[in-house]
């Protein structure tokens, strides 16, 4: 039976991703409270504000913020967009706000700085083929580091608005990142800077129903590895995740 | 002369883009959008769960009561304001007054509305939207005037209503004609856009569109007079895809509760359980007016051409 797939739809760009999903011939449920996660095999977190949703789960008689931490556990996947790659981290770069904090990953809120930086540019993500993808930026996040289990997928450079000016501002880090991360998995789950939901380009939303489907198991390939050396001489430095 | 084109190219990336500046107001749908003149207030709001915050000299009730001219807040407010949030930062413009754009949008606000609670300062023309980097909100109380606002570069809209009153009837009236001439339109046969678009005053292209897809090709908020929870909700099941409080939270009695219940009762809309629980013991409203009262040189909406 095709799979449904679940759209967090607390706040954010919900009807695109289900545009997205529909087009791929699957059903798209919106998500508002836990027990709608019962129906769907893989769950969407949209672009949005990080700050509402955390607030928006935390405080709310329904229970969906364990919910989904359940779902997560249960090797359920997961594909956060923007907000809800902020969300799915561990670590949330100088911020306390709420979050699910399932992934190996430190994430710095809107890295590039105000909306006159946002952008569009093309991605080379060897898993989605030789076509380069138009990845469009709103205010996004980066992930400064993550840890050994987490494939890297496509970075941008840090010289892109306010990042390469900003990166590497805390004590203890090298402030020579030439690059950082904007799309990764890790086991179940997938996350991205840019919003692939507002574009006609639906090869990341195939890629999340393949793992949903038990089709794209996670690993490191060997273009992949070409890929990150190619690109980065210099790799980001490595952390100590923090216990959340 | 400081804005030349809205699109830069450095490389590979490309800021200012038309799916750039719409992709914005998709990222906040589904939110409230608050009123602030301070850090302070912009502080509860974030607390609350808005999605941004829109930065101004004073909440349209004020403006109301206290007269004068009404112009773009002080820069250095706007900037205390981006300082003290990390979620998107809106400021107001005058209808027409494109060098205070051309300053908010210097100062790193993430959007502008060009917004009749203002005093405008062009009484026939608005500003060309499209030179910025930026997206634009702007007002609109039909189909006609929203689709005028686009084609001038505007990347999201909202109903005019009528601001700082607390009367939520005008939005209504505006989302329900916006909404109805679009579903009207949607069914219309090809050969009468053209007439169609000469009658409501809005670019033909733009009238194609709509009729195709059957909504605007922008986001398109509710704005002016909603004070309560459930005037959210109102907007919501109506169809707009998220909200505008101005003087609604921080004119009324308890801002902190009142600004996270219509957080609460904006996601939750259809939810009539959520609704009741979050419009309990919320303080004193703000003092309403009824939109009715106003004379006729009193009212805001009828500003902008």
């Amino acid at each position: 039976m095709a799979s449904a797939i679940g759209v967090l739809s607390l706040q954010g760009d919900v009807a695109e991703h289900c545009r997205s999903i529909e087009a791929l011939g699957r059903r798209a449920i919106q998500i508002r409270y836990a027990r709608q996660m019962d129906s769907v095999d893989g769950l969407i977190i949209p672009g949005g504000e990080s700050t509402t949703i955390a607030k928006l789960t935390a405080d709310n008689a329904d229970a969906i913020f364990d919910r989904i931490r359940e779902f997560i556990d249960a090797g359920k996947p997961v594909y956060g967009t923007c907000m809800g790659s902020i969300f799915l981290a561990k670590e949330i770069e100088g911020s306390a706000q709420g979050r699910l904090a399932a992934m190996d990953i430190k994430v710095r809120r809107n890295a590039f700085g105000p909306q006159r930086f946002s952008f569009e540019t093309t991605l080379n993500i060897p898993v989605l083929g030789e076509e380069p993808l138009n990845a469009i930026f709103i205010r996004g996040p980066v992930i400064l580091s993550a840890s050994e289990n987490v494939e890297v997928m496509a970075r941008v450079d840090a010289n892109i608005g306010r990042l390469g000016k900003t990166a590497g501002s805390l004590p203890g880090e090298s402030a020579l990142y030439d690059s950082c991360i904007v799309m990764a998995r890790q086991n179940n789950l997938l996350v991205s800077s840019f919003h692939p939901e507002l574009t006609d380009d639906l090869r990341v939303h195939h890629y999340f129903l393949q793992m949903v489907e038990g089709l794209a198991p996670a690993k490191v390939s060997k273009d992949f590895e070409q890929f990150v050396h190619t690109k980065t001489p210099h790799t980001v430095n490595p952390m100590t995740l923090a216990a959340v | 002369m400081a804005v030349e084109t809205k699109e830069k190219k450095g490389g590979n990336i490309l800021t200012g883009s038309d799916k750039v500046k719409k992709a914005l107001p998709q990222m906040l749908k589904g939110g409230v959008i608050m009123d602030v003149v301070n850090a302070e207030q912009a502080k509860i709001a974030e607390a609350a769960g808005a999605v941004a915050v829109m930065a101004l000299e004073r909440v349209p009730a004020d403006i109301r009561a206290e007269g004068g001219v009404s112009r773009m807040s002080d820069p250095e407010l706007v900037a205390k304001i981006i300082e003290s949030v990390s979620i998107p930062v809106m400021a107001k413009a005058r209808i027409g007054h494109f060098v205070e754009a051309q300053i908010l949008q210097s100062l790193g606000v993430d959007c502008i509305d060009e917004s009749e609670v203002l005093t405008p300062a062009d009484e026939e023309y608005h500003i060309d939207k499209s030179k910025f980097e930026i997206p634009f909100v702007c007002g609109a109380r039909n189909l006609g005037e929203a689709l005028r606002r686009i084609g001038e570069g505007a990347a999201m809209i909202r109903t005019k209503g009528e601001a700082g009153t607390g009367d939520v009837v005008e939005a209504v009236r505006h989302a329900r004609k916006i909404l109805g001439e679009i579903r009207a339109l949607s069914i219309m046969p090809r050969e009468e856009l053209m007439t169609y678009a000469k009658q409501i005053g809005a670019p033909f292209e733009l009238v194609v569109k709509v009729a195709e897809e059957g909504k605007l090709p922008v986001v398109n908020f509710a704005a002016g007079g909603i004070a309560t929870p459930a005037d959210a909700a109102l907007m919501m099941q109506i169809g707009v895809e998220g909200v505008f409080v101005g003087s609604g939270i921080f004119k009324s009695g308890n801002p902190e509760k009142r600004a996270l219940a219509i957080v609460k009762a904006t996601t939750f809309y259809q939810d009539p359980e959520v609704l009741a629980e979050v419009s309990r013991n919320l303080g004193e409203p703000m003092v309403g007016r009824t939109a009715a009262s106003l004379a006729a040189t009193e009212t805001l909406a009828t500003r902008g051409w």
